[in-house]
Order: C-alpha cells, then sequence, then structure tokens
C-alpha cells in the first residue's frame, strides 16, 4: 500500500470552506450558545476569504450549517441583490454546492445583516446574523475583563443609565441600532445593527436565530421560543420607528419598515427595506401569483 | 479580640453605644507582599454615631475602609452589619455578586477623588440614579424624583441636576458623591477623606451638609481623614491607627483633650 492509497485526493478546499476541525469546534461552541442563550461564547474565528468586519462571523456560521440541500439566503442591508450579499451567496454555492435563493420562504439559512426579513421566519429556517461587535457592555465598560465580569453578575445597572440619560438629554430613547436586550431573562445582548423595529422579531420567535462576530470571536444565539426583551423603563414604553404610516413608492405596500430616499425638492420618499419582499409585491401586483408569507407586523404593528 | 487589642487604649463606652453595634470588625489582618497593612484591628460602630479614623499616611485606615466596603477580603477577621438579612454572616464570605448587592443596598461611599466615585460623562442625577438602578428600580419618573431629592438633601443646587460632574466644582463633586451615596439611605455611610483637596470654606460647607444629614438621618458614619480638624468637627467617636494597628480609641474629646497614647499626644499637639 502506497501513501497515495492511504491518503484523499487532492482537492482545494474542504467542503464547506471551513477544514472539518474548525466546523467541529464552531458547532459545538453553537451548541454550547444555543443552551446558555444570550451567552457570548468564544470561538476561534477562522480566516476566510473576506475582510474582518464584511460579515466573516456570519459567514462561518452559515458555513458550518451548510449541506448540498441547503438553500441560502444573504441580506445586506435589507437587500438581496447588493454586491455583498450576491458575492456571499456564490461562495456558498461554490464552496458547498448548496442552492441560492431570494424568497425568505423558501430559504434554510437566512445570514443577514442590518435586516430580520418582514415575512415571519419558520421553525425550520435558521437566521444568521452578522455581528461587528457583540458586546453591549463596550460603551459603558472598556475593559472587556470587567465586562465579563459584570454579565457574570447581571450588572447592567450603566446600560440602563445610558438609556437614562438619552431620555434625560433627548427626551426620548435615541437608540438606533443594537439595543440591547435580555435574553431569557438572563443575559443582556446588542442584537447587531438591526433596527429596533426589528428586535421584536426575535421575541418568541419560531425559528433559531446565531449571532455572530468574526472579527471579536464571539458566537450567541437565541433560541426558538426564547423571551428578547428589549431594555424598556416602567413608564417609557419600547418604540420602534416611524414607518407604520410610511407608504413604499414602488409597491404602494403601508406598515413596514421602509428605505428613506431624501429627494431634491427635500422631501423624501420611501421603499420597504426588505427587497424581497417589496419584490414579490411588485410582482403580484403585475399579474403573478406569488406567495408572500405572513409578516410580523400587521398595519404596521406587531402585538 | 485582635492582635494589637493589648496595646490599643480604649476609654469609656458613652451611653450611646451600650445599643447593639451597626458594624462590627474583629481581627482584621492584611498583608501587601512583606508589608502587614493590618495588623489585627477590631473596629466596632454603633448606630447613628460617626467614627473618626486617623492615622499617618500608611496607617491602614484607607485599606480598612475598603474593607468596610466590601473591596478587599483579609487575610483573616470577620465583618457584621446589623442587616436583618445578613445578622449572623460574616461579609467576608460573600461572593462577589452578594457584595456588590449589598454594597449597592446598604453601604454608602464617598471617596476622595470623584473621578473614582462618580461617571465623569454622566449627568448628576444620572450618576445617583446608577445607584437606584443597580438595586432594581425602573421607573424612569421616579428614578428622576428620587436623584432630585436626594442631591437637594446633600444641597446640591437641583436645577443644575443634569450638569456632568465635569462642569462642577470639586465641592459640587463631593455633593453628588454624597447624593449618590445616601439615596438608597445605607446602613453605613463611609467617608474617605471627603473634603481633602477643597478650600476651607468649601470644606465648611460640605461638613455642614454631613453635620445636618447626620443629625436629620441619624446615618452611621465612618470617618477617614487625616485632617483631625475635621474629626474633631465631625467625630462623636475616634480611632488612632498607627503602622497597621489601632492604637488608641474613645470618645472624641477624650482623644483631643486628653491624648494617653504617645503617638495620639504626638498626633494632636502636631497639629495645635
Amino acid at each position: 500500500m502506497s501513501l497515495k492509497d492511504l491518503t484523499k485526493p487532492w482537492t482545494a478546499f474542504n467542503y464547506g470552506f471551513l477544514d472539518e476541525s474548525a466546523k467541529r469546534e464552531l458547532r459545538r461552541k453553537m451548541l454550547k450558545a444555543i443552551a446558555i442563550p444570550g451567552y457570548q461564547v468564544p470561538y476561534a474565528s477562522r480566516e476566510v476569504p473576506m475582510a474582518r468586519g464584511w460579515g466573516t462571523g456570519g459567514l462561518q456560521v452559515t458555513l458550518t450549517l451548510l449541506k448540498p440541500d441547503a438553500v441560502v439566503k444573504v441580506i445586506d442591508q435589507g437587500a438581496d441583490d447588493s454586491v455583498n450579499a450576491v458575492s456571499i451567496r456564490k461562495f456558498f454555492n461554490r464552496v458547498g454546492g448548496s442552492a441560492e435563493t431570494e424568497d425568505t420562504s423558501q430559504a434554510t439559512i437566512i445570514q443577514s445583516r442590518h435586516r430580520v426579513p418582514e415575512e415571519k421566519l419558520r421553525a425550520d429556517q435558521v437566521l444568521v446574523l452578522q455581528v461587528p461587535n457583540p458586546e453591549p457592555l463596550r460603551p459603558v465598560q472598556p475593559d472587556m475583563s470587567i465586562a465579563r465580569e459584570m454579565h457574570g453578575d447581571a450588572d447592567y445597572g450603566q446600560l440602563w443609565l445610558v438609556l437614562y440619560e438619552q431620555l434625560v438629554k433627548s427626551g426620548r430613547i435615541m437608540q438606533g441600532t443594537e439595543y440591547p436586550s435580555l435574553v431569557n431573562g438572563r443575559y443582556v445582548i446588542t442584537p447587531s445593527p438591526i433596527p429596533r423595529w426589528d428586535v421584536k422579531k426575535l421575541h418568541q420567535a419560531e425559528h433559531l436565530t446565531f449571532l455572530s462576530a468574526g472579527r471579536e470571536k464571539r458566537i450567541y444565539a437565541i433560541p426558538p421560543f426564547t423571551n428578547v426583551e428589549p431594555l424598556v423603563f416602567d413608564d417609557v414604553p419600547y418604540r420602534v420607528e416611524d414607518h407604520q404610516d410610511k407608504t413604499c413608492y414602488r409597491t404602494d405596500v403601508t406598515g413596514f419598515f421602509m428605505n428613506e430616499l431624501p429627494q431634491e425638492d427635500g422631501s423624501s420618499l420611501y421603499e420597504l427595506s426588505d427587497s424581497n419582499f417589496g419584490i414579490k409585491h411588485l410582482k403580484n401586483s403585475q399579474g403573478e401569483t406569488l406567495t408572500i408569507g405572513e409578516t410580523w407586523y400587521k398595519n404596521g404593528r406587531m402585538d | 479580640m485582635g492582635a494589637a487589642d493589648q496595646n490599643t487604649i480604649t476609654r469609656q463606652k458613652p451611653r450611646l453605644m451600650l445599643a447593639e453595634p451597626m458594624l462590627t470588625m474583629r481581627g482584621i489582618v492584611r498583608n501587601f507582599g512583606d508589608v502587614q497593612a493590618l495588623r489585627g484591628v477590631d473596629v466596632t460602630v454603633y448606630p447613628g454615631e460617626v467614627l473618626g479614623i486617623v492615622g499617618e499616611s500608611g496607617s491602614g485606615k484607607s485599606t480598612l475602609l475598603r474593607m468596610m466596603n466590601l473591596e478587599d477580603t483579609p487575610e483573616a477577621g470577620s465583618y457584621h452589619l446589623s442587616l436583618p438579612d445578613h445578622q449572623d454572616s460574616n461579609l467576608f464570605s460573600l461572593d462577589r455578586f452578594q457584595r456588590r448587592m449589598l454594597r449597592a443596598r446598604h453601604i454608602g461611599i464617598v471617596y476622595q477623588n470623584p473621578h473614582i466615585g462618580l461617571l465623569m460623562g454622566h449627568t448628576s442625577s444620572g450618576n445617583v440614579a446608577e445607584r437606584l438602578l443597580v438595586a432594581g428600580n425602573r421607573n424612569f419618573a421616579e428614578l428622576r424624583e428620587r436623584a432630585r431629592l436626594s442631591l437637594a438633601a446633600s444641597e446640591f443646587p437641583v436645577e443644575r441636576m443634569d450638569a456632568t460632574p465635569r462642569e462642577l466644582s470639586g465641592g459640587m463633586q463631593q455633593r453628588v458623591q454624597l447624593a449618590k451615596a445616601i439615596a438608597l439611605e445605607p446602613a453605613v455611610l463611609l467617608l474617605d477623606e471627603p473634603t481633602t483637596g477643597l478650600d476651607v470654606s468649601v470644606q465648611a460647607l460640605v461638613l455642614d451638609t454631613l453635620k445636618r444629614l447626620q443629625r436629620d438621618r441619624a446615618i452611621t458614619m465612618v470617618l477617614v481623614s487625616h485632617d483631625l480638624g475635621v474629626i474633631r468637627t465631625m467625630a462623636d467617636r475616634v480611632v488612632v491607627m498607627r503602622r497597621g494597628e489601632v492604637v488608641e480609641q474613645g470618645l472624641a474629646d477624650q482623644i483631643f483633650q486628653d491624648p494617653q497614647h504617645p503617638y495620639t499626644q504626638q498626633l494632636v499637639h502636631a497639629k495645635l
């Protein structure tokens, strides 16, 4: 028997790009993250063919979850057709043979930055959120070893203080994205750069959410049917962005999260931020019969 | 009993001190490498009194205060506070989380350096509210009102309650620290050189505020200072420390008018 017989045929890279030991480590860390909802599990973030800060955390989780029968959707700023979203989607197809889709309802894995789709996710879907900064305590505690102790003690007084100060100075909560939220009544997380509009979608959701930061080497999870509660004062209710009455100028759809398009005359137009959701509405208005899934928000409200 | 007791001169107790102690420390030993910072120190503080701790730099008085604030753990010794939930427990056996909660609810502290005690980039009212937030208060209107009341009790001009400590004078910063410390009506208020670095007129105003608070609310206070004038103005009873030991303790008048230990005599006469 020769050495050649004992070794596998040479290939350019492993299935799913990451080597098996890397995926094994990630699977273990992902299981731990599910077991302790909201807890930031450290992992040895690998080099991937993409710059840190461009979604390498989400990429590694998706690569680990990848199977040949997976159907992957990638969202960047709500859109499926941005350069980054298309490149990542193509990459998954190339290294894992997975199918690509822009349709939320057809995807088994949805990797996203900035948005959670408007259509409700199901129990058989996994949402992977790319997180630039996983540490909610960083603005109040630059020393990360102390921040970890604060998590251990559930010492979130200073996070509350930040919200208090925003109310004092501005009369309302100014936190636009990364709104600190308590998961399962224990750990406060930053739910990635999603708007306040989307944070409520994570509460008691049917789907599993992973949040992964490649540069910061941290992964955390929100298992299905887990409480995700934005930090709010008893007498100051949580407010989402005022998009309830905005109408998409392309589709005439009202009551969803919009992109604002400033016009030269000083006015603004609005378009649906979730591009696939908008395209479905547009095509249906042109005579096609695409199925639009149940949405989290109804008439601009979420109960 | 601490090892130093045989050398400690202890005077007669006044009637006030026949009550159950509010704070009791026994046999506190703390070493930093070869340096013996505290050598079996015993301290008792009674409800509603102001205990002054004096001594030269390095005598161990600030280390002792840090022990009282549960920021440090000694090699030996016990610490009891007269609290319903912690009546019989040695507080040094509490874990970090329990200590934090105990500190938040029952111990107030004013540091010499406001940068230690305050979040300089946050508003003054926010600094006070933080203490209430740690204790679990989640009602914004109530937080505002309680912060305002606490600042007013510290004679802080409440119209400036949303100024950051950075924008305030040293005396005002100490008042914010004081408001923060008393916000939850602590069982014991620790004062670590609270007037050091302030000019004499501001020092007098801060001491007046402390005296009024002590008189109106009967707050139990432990005041550490190297300034005998401050101790004499404020303290009911005085503990004199030297090289990690208590060398003399007694009523303030006894200590200042008739010091017995040579070191105390030296201190008092040097000051006078």
